[in-house]
């Protein structure tokens, strides 16, 4: 049961890393990334409790964290500044 | 653990497993941004919800543990819908319209 | 591996500091799955987290794309692949992963593992390891990142120019009012959260290393947020590059204090009634050190690199 749900959350890390690749804007790349990490958070939790060491649980916790400030980053950035040439390239 | 528990347990992971699946199909099949947008942030927090709550059962009263996943719970429900928020928002300003259908004309 | 492939591949260096953010990520996992996890930790923190917002401000300094003009290209991708090959080569007589005769397993690991308990004391073997075993590679370690924040202070030092910065500082995300609730909701816990991976570091996964860059990214998420001004006030920055000389300086008076007292440079045994009891203090002393110095030399850089950022836009608009 647990293995089931970390085989789901693994396919759809590797459809999110397809995304990521292929962009085609960079809104996409980033949703891509922040998705990604959410699965990764998941997945180290199921992983804690697949091999019975909760130890894990404290890394998926910084991942939740270092997942969204890396997201703020990304925005506050590069929010209102040089974007416009990567969009028309869609 | 007994039938029940049993059961529930499967239930919530399975489900939540299903959503994230869908999300990440809709994200790679979906036509343009924001209806990405849409599918991934909908089903990332509900589906981490119900995974984590299985986990949640799945660990036996150890205190610190479900105080962790309470944690990990309530972070990711704050979080996801925010840097969403903050994304879609980054994207309209910037000037990346949606795609619409064909013009009502 | 496909993602490295891509980061070398694209000229975009934005999408390729996302996804060398998606390898680090991955490379955790990895970790996880061999069941290191104090590496799984330390990458988490490090290598997806503050790497990844550096290269991001230093992006804003140099601009997006990369230059095409690069005349270099042919010597050093021979460089790069001799190196490789002799790193293969030196491959080829490691031990199988895993192998229980390989040379590791048979002398330092079986000591560390076997002794741990009684002469240090420490549920968490890896931690008395790199602090108490391994206590001089962590002095290095902490004394080579106090030199990195002094080697940034140095090239780009804001003190001379602090009266334009705090002009200059906008708040970027004043309009976000989500933003702003959510990271004030959130700042308090995450703090929290990095005192407990500090001094929770003896029984499971953490230590200094990681508390200190949590705490120093929870103050740039509001330095972020609420605009490098406000945060300055806040958090002084002759008080940061103090206490970033303040952590060295803990930790090396602890291998003072015992080298006084008659024994080897940081041999923790004297610092209490009995030795386990020294190797404990010894080990907590210590890791505040490491915590205080990576977290506030990690701020003196987020500092700077951040000033310079604001300072640029202000003279482009």
């Amino acid at each position: 049961m647990i293995s089931a749900t970390i085989v789901a959350v693994l396919v759809s890390m590797l459809l999110a890393l397809v995304r990521a690749f292929m962009g085609p804007s960079f809104y996409d790349r980033v949703l891509a990334v922040n998705m990604f990490g959410t699965k990764t958070v998941l997945l180290i939790a199921l992983l804690g409790f697949l091999s019975g060491r909760p130890d894990f649980l404290d890394i998926a916790l910084i991942y939740a964290l270092i997942n969204f400030i890396s997201v703020i980053a990304i925005l506050r950035y590069f929010e209102y500044s040089n974007r416009k040439s990567s969009i028309q390239e869609t | 653990m007994e039938g029940f528990w049993f059961v529930l347990t499967s239930v919530f992971l399975i489900s939540g497993a299903f959503l994230i699946f869908t999300g990440a199909v809709g994200v790679l099949r979906f036509p343009d941004f924001y209806t990405r947008m849409h599918a991934s942030s909908l089903t990332d927090t509900m589906g981490s919800g119900l995974i984590l709550t299985g986990c949640l059962l799945l660990a036996d009263h150890e205190w610190l543990v479900m105080a962790k996943l309470v944690m990990i719970f309530l972070f990711l429900l704050l979080t996801g819908p925010t840097a969403n928020h903050a994304l879609v928002k980054a994207a309209l300003h910037s000037g990346l319209k949606p795609k619409l259908g064909a013009e009502p004309s | 591996m496909s993602v490295a492939i891509a980061v070398a591949r694209t000229r975009d260096l934005f999408a390729a500091t996302m996804l060398t953010g998606i390898y680090s990520l991955l490379s955790a996992g990895f970790f996880v799955v061999m069941d290191a996890v104090d590496v799984a930790f330390t990458e988490a923190a490090v290598g997806a987290g503050i790497s990844t917002l550096l290269m991001l401000t230093t992006l804003k300094l140099t601009g997006q794309y990369e230059s095409s003009s690069r005349p270099l290209q042919r010597i050093a991708l021979v460089v790069i692949s001799v190196t490789a090959g002799l790193l293969f080569y030196g491959f080829l007589d490691m031990p199988i992963f895993g192998d229980p005769a390989a040379p590791i397993h048979q002398h330092v690991a079986p000591r560390y593992i076997q002794h741990s308990a009684e002469e240090v004391g420490m549920p968490n073997i890896v931690t008395s390891v790199l602090a108490s075993y391994r206590g001089y590679d962590t002095f290095g370690e902490t004394v080579v990142i106090f030199t990195a924040g002094i080697g940034v202070l140095a090239l780009l030092s804001y003190v001379r120019s602090r009266e334009d910065v705090s002009q200059a500082a906008l708040a970027p995300m004043q309009p976000h009012i989500i933003l702003r609730i959510v990271s004030k909701i959130l700042i308090p816990p995450i703090l929290l959260f990095a005192l407990y991976v500090q001094f929770h570091g003896d029984y499971g996964p953490g230590g200094g290393f990681q508390a200190g860059v949590i705490f120093a990214a929870a103050i740039i998420l509001y330095a972020m947020i609420f605009g490098l001004d406000v945060t300055l006030k806040v958090v002084n920055p002759a008080v940061i590059q103090f206490l970033a000389a303040l952590g060295v300086l803990i930790y090396a008076s602890v291998g003072i204090v015992s080298l006084l007292s008659g024994h080897a440079f940081l041999d923790y045994s004297v610092l209490g009634h009995d030795a386990v009891h020294g190797q404990h203090w010894g080990i907590l002393i210590v890791e505040l050190g490491v915590g205080i110095t990576v977290a506030s030399v990690m701020l003196v850089i987020f500092f700077n690199f951040s000033s310079r950022v604001d300072k640029n836009q202000d003279s482009h608009s």
